[in-house]
């Protein structure tokens, strides 16, 4: 009799688990695991990330027959245990227990009922570790007449098996059931293929080696001899045999582990692989009557796919996408805009004037409206990727643009943020995790804040309009140019990086990826994940931006004495004849305010700095409050030039005051070179907190933001130091 | 032996054995690229790159250069 056969008769219960049963979800990817650790867990369902690295988890509640609750993890998909990327030791530790995670006492791997053979692989590597495992048959609609007997797979596979539907939630209340059986049960090591004589010496010497909390004894309470095995076996594949070194440097073996695999003879990686093929390939295949019907996928492949017609309609999908960025989100950003400066209007009505309703009102209102007003374009970027995810065309993406991206050592799914970073970096980088690879992921990151951000265009506006002579036709023009600039200075510097920088240099890993049926999105689980990012950003990157924004607000804000000499404004204002005298006086006072301010003195601290690009310390003001977010650089002059805060880029009084302004000597301050000149400086630096504070959420690390402010920042210079001094000595002035 | 990338498009091909770096042959030896498995090319990607191949009723996109590493027997 099976052990399958053995659990559906209710052998006598060995074992309990004490307290709340820990189980982990596991599968490869495109199977529908989400979708059913949706529908087993409902709305108690966490979306977090791992420390120390993004990869999100989700963690649920799950009811047992009887009420038991247990904890379920879901895990990245992956298709295999041997880790070949800090993504992939994800899953691994937690089958483990390692690194902090609680050892699973049951584990359900999703079997796409389309790929049976494929997932089962993943399926042995579990079931050689000790796992206790329940396979969810998902797909099973989908495969139809294809889908393998469920009673005669758990025959062979040695494990309950449950056809779901989770769509329907056909089959969960049997898998709850499964899982409660199969928490009773003794664990045994399953190995369907036998090492070789030499293969066996190495896994028990790399076996002695093993780390306490590591050994069967320790996480299962019972010594395992065939688990420990497969983890020395799980070392042997993924550490490099002559130097020790990981396939992936943030792969977490223990220096005795590595040791004992360098000290025993280079194993053959094929045996393993190979045995357990072989060992599917024999039994699997009986169980398939037919091969999975993909002729409608075939059918939509042919015109998605096509040579023309594939271009057009990904040219098509791209496009909905970008103008959704660009302007459906514009109302909504503007909306939340209005809402907090009304807000921030009672407040001021209410408390009067004082540093405190500054400090609340610009400080902190500001500052959430500051993180609120990305969420529009947040929450429509992934309603779009979550749809094109879902319904498989993500996957498309990457294989119509690979040749292009992998031209400049990118992703071929690095295309969907770079398009998204014309609209704006912050999505755009949080968009960068449907790369799988975390070099991929920080590369895309880099580059992406080089593209034309929509913050880049008020600025870009004023200072065309402003400074830059000729007809609407040349000033078009050089926007246009501005953005062309932007999308080569971005493949560029991804391709010098990838050569140069070594963690982003590229790894020969294959660009293999698989190219799911078409299926219907699921509108609940789009929604669910929309959230999800949503408010991960608000909590993880929305601090920090408020943080930063009520510490630049201080800069700019402190100190408020009027420096020596100045007029008695208060008495001016108190006397002015009228309303526009008056409103004049105050802005006068404001400018004087803002030049007097930490952040003022800095703007003239730095003015040796940007003297040779040919800004002077006004322009250095407006820098610094440019940090906050580009488009502030407009209102900032507009403090500095005495033509209100308010001034937008469209404002004739700021335009004039910027085309008439004087430097020291009498001459004109602003020419048009120096207008070229602070494009340049805008398009390349990087003024941007929030998008610092992004990638040093999905970096999980200061290290990157750090890197990528420097780089920007000094490519800025550069480029804009050329750009003035070139031309000068080419007799522009 | 030719390599997959050498074998006309829609062709039936069967692998032989995968070349290359450590972690990539294991890589497609664990997706199931193993010796006497069927392969086949369906589409070439607009750009001349990467393929779309077939390989136990899945499809997969590989490159150019990876699918060199295959070697196959052309049926």
């Amino acid at each position: 009799m099976t052990e399958a056969a053995c659990h559906a008769s209710g052998a006598a219960p060995t074992v309990t688990v004490p307290g709340r049963p820990q189980l982990v979800l596991a599968g490869n990817p495109n199977v529908g695991k989400t979708t059913l650790f949706n529908a087993l867990t409902g709305l108690s369902a966490k979306v977090s990330n791992y420390p120390g690295i993004t990869v999100e988890t989700a963690r649920g509640e799950l009811v047992l027959p009887g009420g038991r609750i247990a904890d379920l993890h879901d895990l990245p998909g992956t298709y295999s245990t041997n880790a070949r990327s800090a993504e992939e030791q994800i899953a691994l530790d937690a089958l483990l227990g390692l690194d902090g995670a609680a050892t699973p006492d049951a584990v359900i791997v999703c079997l796409d009922a389309t790929q049976v053979a494929r997932a089962a692989y993943l399926l042995l590597q579990i079931q050689e570790l000790g796992a206790r495992c329940i396979v969810a048959l998902t797909m099973f609609d989908e495969a139809g007449v294809a889908a393998p007997d469920p009673r005669a797979l758990a025959d062979v596979l040695g494990c309950e098996v449950v056809a779901v539907t989770a769509r329907t939630r056909v089959g969960l209340d049997d898998l709850r059931a499964a899982v409660d059986r199969v928490l009773h049960t003794e664990r045994s090591a399953t190995w369907r293929w036998q090492p070789g004589e030499a293969l066996r010496e190495r896994l028990t010497a790399v076996r002695a080696a093993l780390p306490e909390p590591w050994a069967s004894t320790t996480r299962y309470g019972a010594a395992l001899p065939a688990a420990d095995d497969a983890i020395a076996l799980w070392a042997l594949t993924c550490v490099e045999p002559r130097t020790g070194g990981a396939d992936d440097d943030e792969l977490d073996v223990p220096a005795t582990v590595r040791a004992a695999v360098v000290a025993a003879p280079p194993p053959s990686d094929d045996e393993a692989v190979l045995g357990r093929w072989a060992w599917l390939d024999r039994e699997i295949p009986p169980l398939l009557s037919r091969a999975p019907d993909r002729s409608r996928t075939e059918r939509i492949d042919r015109v998605l796919l096509h040579r023309v017609a594939g271009f057009i309609s990904f040219i098509g999908v791209m496009t909905v996408l970008f103008m959704s960025l660009f302007w459906w989100a514009a109302p909504l950003m503007d909306a939340i805009d209005q809402a907090f400066k009304w807000g921030g209007a009672q407040f001021e009505a209410v408390l009067g004037d004082g540093v405190f309703t500054d400090f609340l009102v610009q400080g902190v209102i500001g500052g959430v409206g500051a993180v609120m007003v990305f969420l529009p374009q947040i929450l429509l970027l992934f309603l779009f990727l979550g749809f094109l995810e879902d319904c498989g065309y993500l996957a498309r993406v990457a294989y119509l643009m690979d040749r292009i991206m992998r031209s400049m050592n990118l992703h071929g799914r690095a295309f969907v943020p770079m398009l998204s970073g014309f609209a704006c970096a912050v999505p755009a980088i949080m968009a960068t995790r449907t790369m799988e690879r975390r070099r991929d992921r920080i590369l895309t990151m880099m580059v992406v804040p080089l593209m034309t951000c929509s913050a880049r265009l008020p600025v870009y506006t004023l200072v065309i309009g402003a400074l830059i002579p000729g007809s609407r036709w040349v000033q078009g023009l050089l926007m246009v140019a501005m953005y062309l600039f932007s999308v080569v200075t971005a493949l560029v510097a991804a391709w010098v990086m990838s050569k140069t920088v070594k963690p982003l240099k590229a790894k020969r890993l294959p660009f293999v990826i698989e190219l799911p049926p078409y299926r219907f999105p699921r509108i609940g689980g789009v929604l669910r994940m929309m959230w999800g990012k949503s408010s991960l950003f608000l909590r993880e990157a929305g601090t920090v931006i408020l943080a930063c924004s009520i510490a630049l607000w201080a800069l700019l804000y402190f100190p408020r004495e009027m420096p020596e000499g100045s007029r008695d404004y208060d008495a001016l204002v108190a006397q002015a004849p009228s309303a526009e005298a008056k409103a004049e006086l105050l802005a006068e006072k404001q400018a004087i305010q803002l030049e007097n301010s930490y952040g003022g003195r800095l703007g003239h601290a730095i003015e040796p700095a940007i003297r040779p690009l040919g800004f002077d310390w006004k322009i250095g003001i407006g820098i610094v409050g440019a940090f906050a977010a580009r488009e502030v650089f407009v209102s900032t002059l507009g403090i500095v030039y005495a033509v209100g805060s308010d001034a937008d880029e469209g404002s004739a009084p700021l335009r004039n005051a910027l085309h008439d302004a004087k430097s020291a000597d009498g001459k004109r301050a602003y020419t048009p070179l120096v207008g070229l000149s602070l494009m340049i400086f805008f398009a390349l630096a990087c003024q941007c907190m929030s998008t610092l504070a992004v990638i040093k959420r999905e970096s999980r690390s200061w290290r990157w933001p750090l890197f990528l402010f420097t780089y920007m920042t000094v490519l800025a210079w550069v480029v804009s130091f050329c750009v003035y001094q070139g031309g000068r000595l080419l007799g522009f002035s | 032996m030719p390599t997959l990338a050498e074998i006309p498009l829609g062709r039936p091909a069967e692998v032989r054995a995968v070349d290359g770096p450590r972690a990539f042959r294991r890589r497609l030896l664990e997706m199931g690229l193993v010796p006497g498995t069927p392969v086949r090319i369906v589409t070439v990607a607009p750009l001349g790159d990467p393929l779309r191949i077939e390989v136990r009723g899945g499809q997969w996109s590989i490159r150019r250069a990876e699918a060199a590493q295959i070697q196959v027997d052309a049926k």
